[in-house]
């Protein structure tokens, strides 16, 4: 293939009934940075039905061309016709960058449109760079297994495709008022021929755990152990009115469920106050925890990694100190209460 | 019903050690295991043959010593394994891992058609999630991945519904057959083996293919040169300049941390605001 | 339809995988049953693996089995608080074939061994825990029931390698629970040092092992001894007394080895060593008189779980090893009659006493007990060594004669001449 033909920068909006995910307008963001470097267009890949008019904000956002495939029949998101869709357009405007969101379905197209196109994707990337002399993409995430980044290339195949972590990359400031070309395209596909079918959209509302959106969070590892150890960081996190996370290793080993997990491949979190407790600190974890605005670490041994990344920490036996913050913490909280100091608690 | 399932053999990444000064891993404490996710798609294909009848095969890219991981399939209760395993499919990423199963999904078909072929949703040793659905391209079959329940099989219309999993909540989705599912663990547990089955397994020898046993490879598409992404620079997480450290005994530090905790007022504000 | 086995080994430790690879290789068909996720995961030795009994198995094994280092050297350390009297025997001829003894990790070389009876057409299943024999209406052992579902399986006779505290035989009946002093609990890390820093501190070379055995102040004056061992690029260290003595003198085993590892004339081997796992396990250490019933229809009961140690010079996984063999080599005289009844089968338990095993535990039957009923061997008398030898060589001007006097005075100050006297005869006695 000439990759001398592939030009531009394209990140995959994703939308759900009518409304714009947010990772999208992240991607934006860094995504404008990338075409800024090479010189190129940043465009928006928009598939739905009557989502024309959601082309304005990705326009404001930093988008210049927003390719709109709008129908019927990609209505929900499905594999089978998103993978055609954006194939079709692929093939056609030949972009050299594509970008997606690490969602369920982002992961999924992506994965489908890579061997569609015959091209590299890269998972869960949590850095974007390019090498300017070369020309060449550096999406970058922690090294399989190893506590290690990683960066990989695609040099001989087009377009350069990664999946990013949500919550990563920043959002631009919305422009307003800002414009770009909107350039439609259609989708050849008829219901009839198709195998797949969306029957039915069920979306708890009452979200059991919203890591995202916690001020506080109180997260354990390995160093819990076990049950007990992880119903000791639960007290902590109650008396706190915090959110317990988790890291990979005892979601794996059953402890607690996968929404409770922070990094590459669990969710990225921002709260004011984490508190990591028995976590080694490798950088799947770190990468998804790291801007959180004060990390407190405990952890019995000096030399864990996560005292690299943690404002505070302790080394300590987490199964002596976590039961004494958590009644120290009741104490001081409810003379506060009393004072008026505090609202809650 | 004939199912096929895709299973990897893994480094138990949850055991796998990294040193924390030289960032190396310590592969040596790694066992190799079967990926979890694959245990729960095998699981979950010998629950259907209980009820549809038929055979569960399952199929691993992987060194000679994978065989063991396709015995752990065999004590769940799958009926056959195959292993393809050759230098020439080493350093596979997973287009071009994907392209190789294809490869011996076709052959296999040959003799008795694949009514749905089963992955895991990711492997443990790098998470992506991208064989699966890269599988199912290449047979041109519908992928439904993140699957956690299969509602219904429907084997006279050729139909099957599942809920796939999305952010916070699932989609109910209706399949013709043949497809591809990628499962989470909550799809079911994975069952204590009985006994006939651990006998069978100790006993059972994988049937192992190497590309030459392949029909019509392209090889270009294989391993290492069929891998459209390669790794450049690797390096250590940055340093930021490390933690203040709280000293003392466990008392002083309690108390420190409680203090440096609640001057940070806006915490509790704001949680009060709920 | 369960199925039938010729023969069914409960247990993949030394006892069980000879049992298993040498019925195999005679051509029976043999089912071996472990409960570890593998042969060797959780099993626990010092490490020292006697060549004799191996090769018996398996000629020339040291040529692929995976060992560690061929001991050439044997030291014994007789400790006090601050001191120590040494002797040791180093020999390299004992490096090279067919050598001595080696250290061994038991993760690694039973791994290695029960793959050797698969090779030879044993069925070797793991993570599978068998709960009690299956017994018919006459009394005999007719197969197993493991905790799988569907979890019977059936043989002409089971041999119980169980180990130590063997509930199977105790299920039949076989022996009771261990009497406190019958058993001894000893604990141990493997601890990671660098292959050079192992050669220089033990003053040996990559091929060359040495094994330190520690009596006196290592188990604070309780019955028993510690010990030192070098892999390869780790190093054994453990301590064990028996149960008896620990309730006695109220200790709690794992602060006995922690007192071990900071022990100033011990400290500095093991210094900057990381400690890769932590292990404790009981050692059956009541010896001849507590050899419980052997055999019975259809039954064989070998290695640890018959008690099999020789508690004085810590030999156990050899006697395992004789024991498992014994019991295959009765098996097959017993297919060959088609008769597998405790009549038959009881050829076991007379070859047993009659090869080296029986004949050294007999030899050594009172030593655990008599040193359990006189504590002065180890309470008074590897101080007083080690006083002796202070007073002897710490040049002060006093005369040799002289020093001799004191010493000898201080020994029978406790005691008496004629104590003394008795309990020198009387160690000699048990030991000799
Ligand atoms: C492809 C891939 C993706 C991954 N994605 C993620 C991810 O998204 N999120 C994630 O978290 N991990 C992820 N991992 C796993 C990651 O590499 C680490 O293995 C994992 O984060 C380690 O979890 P841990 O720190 O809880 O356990 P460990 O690394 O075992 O750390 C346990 C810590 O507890 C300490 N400790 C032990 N006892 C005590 C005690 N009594 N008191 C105090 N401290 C104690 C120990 O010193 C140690 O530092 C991923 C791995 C791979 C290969
Ligand atoms: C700390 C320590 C140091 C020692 N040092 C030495 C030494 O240096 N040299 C020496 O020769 N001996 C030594 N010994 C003694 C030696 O370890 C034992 O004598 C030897 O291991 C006995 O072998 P075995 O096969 O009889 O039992 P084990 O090695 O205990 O094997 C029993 C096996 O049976 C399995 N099992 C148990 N119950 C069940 C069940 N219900 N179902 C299925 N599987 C089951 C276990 O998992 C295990 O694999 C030492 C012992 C200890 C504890
Ligand atoms: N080498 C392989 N052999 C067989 N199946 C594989 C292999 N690699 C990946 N898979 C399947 O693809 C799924 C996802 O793997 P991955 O894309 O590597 O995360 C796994 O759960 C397996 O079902």
């Amino acid at each position: 293939m000439n990759l001398e033909e592939y030009r531009g920068v394209w990140v995959f909006i994703e939308q759900r009934n009518g409304k714009l995910v947010d990772v999208g307008l992240e991607l934006l963001g860094a995504g404008r940075d990338l075409a800024d470097k090479l010189e190129v267009d940043l465009c928006g890949v928009l598939l739905g039905h009557n989502i024309k008019d959601l082309s304005k904000d990705l326009f404001e956002y930093g988008a210049d061309k927003v390719y709109v495939i709008d129908d019927p029949i990609l209505e929900q998101y499905r594999s089978e016709t998103y993978m055609v869709a954006v194939g079709d357009l692929v093939r056609k405007y030949k972009p050299e960058i594509f970008l997606y969101g690490a969602t369920s379905n982002g992961k999924d197209l992506a994965s489908a449109v890579a061997t569609e196109v015959m091209t590299g994707l890269t998972a869960d990337t949590t850095l974007l760079d390019v090498d300017l002399e070369k020309r060449l993409f550096e999406a970058s995430r922690p090294a399989f297994g190893g506590n290690i980044m990683a960066t990989i290339l695609c040099k001989k195949h087009r377009p350069q495709m990664a999946t990013v972590r949500p919550k990563v990359m920043k959002k631009r400031d919305r422009e307003e008022g800002r414009v770009g070309e909107l350039i439609e395209e259609s989708i050849s596909l008829q219901e009839e021929s198709l195998r797949t079918k969306v029957l039915e959209i069920v979306r708890d509302t009452k979200k059991a755990v919203n890591l995202e959106d916690a001020v506080i969070i109180v997260s354990a590892g390995k160093g819990i152990k076990d049950e007990k150890g992880l119903q000791m960081v639960r007290e902590l996190a109650d008396v706190l009115n915090g959110t317990v996370g988790a890291s990979r290793d005892i979601v794996e080993a059953g402890l607690i469920g996968h929404d409770h997990q922070v990094g590459q491949t669990g969710l990225t979190v921002t709260p004011k106050l984490y508190f990591a407790i028995g976590i080694s600190g490798a950088v799947q974890h770190t990468v998804g925890m790291e801007n959180s605005e004060t990390i407190v670490a405990i952890n019995n041994d000096p030399d864990a990694a996560i005292f690299n990344v943690a404002h505070h920490g302790v080394v300590a036996d987490a199964f002596e100190i976590v039961p004494l913050l958590t009644e120290e913490f009741k104490k001081a909280l409810q003379e506060e209460a009393k004072e008026g100091g505090v609202a809650h608690a | 019903m004939n199912i096929l399932v895709c299973i990897k053999q893994v480094p138990d990444t949850k055991i796998i050690k990294v040193n924390p000064k030289t960032n190396t891993l310590d592969r040596s404490s790694a066992p190799a295991i079967l990926n979890p996710y694959d245990a729960h798609a095998v699981e979950e294909a010998v629950g259907l043959r209980a009820v549809h009848g038929g055979k569960v095969t399952v199929l691993c890219m992987g060194p000679p010593q994978a065989k063991e991981a396709i015995k752990k399939c065999v004590e769940i209760g799958a009926d056959e394994g195959f292993l393809i395993s050759d230098r020439r499919f080493a350093g596979a990423d997973t287009l071009a891992t994907s392209y190789a199963l294809y490869k011996a999904i076709q052959k296999m078909m040959v003799d008795d058609g694949v009514d749905l072929v089963l992955c895991g949703k990711h492997a443990i040793d790098g998470d992506t999630g991208q064989t699966g659905p890269g599988i199912a391209r290449r047979l041109g079959i519908p992928p439904l991945t993140n699957v956690i329940k299969i509602e219904e099989v429907d084997l006279e219309n050729q139909q099957m519904k599942v809920h796939r999993k999305i952010e916070n909540g699932y989609e109910l989705i209706q399949s013709s057959l043949p497809c591809l599912l990628t499962v989470e663990k909550e799809i079911n547990e994975v069952a204590y083996s009985p006994l006939p089955n651990m006998l069978r397994a100790a006993r059972y020898t994988p049937t192992i293919w190497t590309v030459d046993d392949l029909n019509d490879v392209d090889i270009k598409q294989l391993g290492l040169k069929g891998s459209p992404t390669i790794v450049g620079k690797m390096w250590p997480p940055a340093k930021s300049e490390g933690a203040n450290i709280i000293e003392g005994d466990v008392k002083k530090q309690v108390s420190e941390i409680v203090s440096l905790v609640l001057e940070k007022r806006e915490l509790f504000e704001v949680k009060g605001g709920e | 339809m369960p199925e039938k086995f010729d023969v069914i080994v409960v247990g993949a430790g030394p006892a069980g995988a000879s049992c298993a690879y040498t019925c195999a290789k005679n051509g029976l068909n043999v089912l071996l049953i472990e409960r570890g996720e593998f042969p060797g995961a959780k099993n626990v030795m010092g490490g020292i693996l006697y060549r004799k009994q191996m090769e018996e198995i398996i000629p020339d094994f040291w040529k692929e089995a995976p060992l560690e280092r061929p001991v050439v050297e044997q030291r014994f350390w007789f400790l006090d608080k601050e001191s120590m009297v040494t002797t040791s025997y180093k020999g390299l001829e004992w490096g090279k074939e067919p050598f001595n003894n080696f250290t061994v990790l038991r993760a690694k070389f039973d791994k290695w061994f029960a793959q050797k009876a698969v090779e030879q057409g044993a069925t070797l299943i793991n993570e599978t825990v068998v709960t009690e024999c299956l017994v018919d209406e006459d009394g005999k052992v007719i197969g197993v029931r493991t905790d799988r579902p569907d979890g019977d399986v059936y043989a002409d006779v089971v041999v119980l390698c169980d180990g130590v505290n063997s509930l199977l035989a105790k299920k039949l009946g076989f022996h009771k629970e261990w009497k406190p002093d019958e058993v001894a609990l000893t604990v141990m890390e493997v601890m990671k040092l660098p292959k050079k820093t192992i050669n220089e501190r033990f003053n040996v070379n990559d091929d060359q092992g040495v094994s330190v055995e520690i009596f006196g102040d290592a188990t604070q004056g309780a019955l028993g001894t510690a010990f030192l061992y070098t892999n390869k690029d780790s190093i054994n260290i453990g301590v064990g007394t028996t149960l008896s003595s620990m309730i006695k003198k109220k200790m709690k085993p794992y602060k006995l080895l922690e007192y071990v590892k900071e022990h100033p004339m011990i400290q500095p081997y093991i210094e900057g060593a990381e400690s890769l796992e932590y292990l404790a396990h009981l050692i059956p250490e009541g010896g001849y008189k507590a050899i419980p019933k052997l055999v019975g229809d259809g039954v064989i009961v070998a290695g640890d779980a018959a008690q099999l140690v020789n508690a004085i010079h810590r030999e156990g996984s050899n006697m395992a090893m004789s024991s498992g063999r014994m019991a295959a080599e009765t098996i097959m005289k017993a297919k060959e009659l088609g008769d597998f009844s405790e009549r038959v089968l009881d050829s076991y338990r007379t070859d047993l006493y009659d090869s080296f095993i029986g004949k050294d535990l007999k030899k050594y039957k009172d030593a655990a007990h008599t040193f359990e009923a006189y504590p002065q061997y180890f309470e008074q008398y590897v101080p007083l060594m080690n006083k002796a030898m202070n007073t002897m060589f710490t040049v002060d001007g006093t005369p040799k004669w002289d020093k001799q006097k004191k010493i000898m005075q201080s020994f029978t100050a406790g005691r008496g001449k004629l104590g003394v006297a008795k309990d020198l005869y009387r160690a000699w006695r048990v030991v000799k």
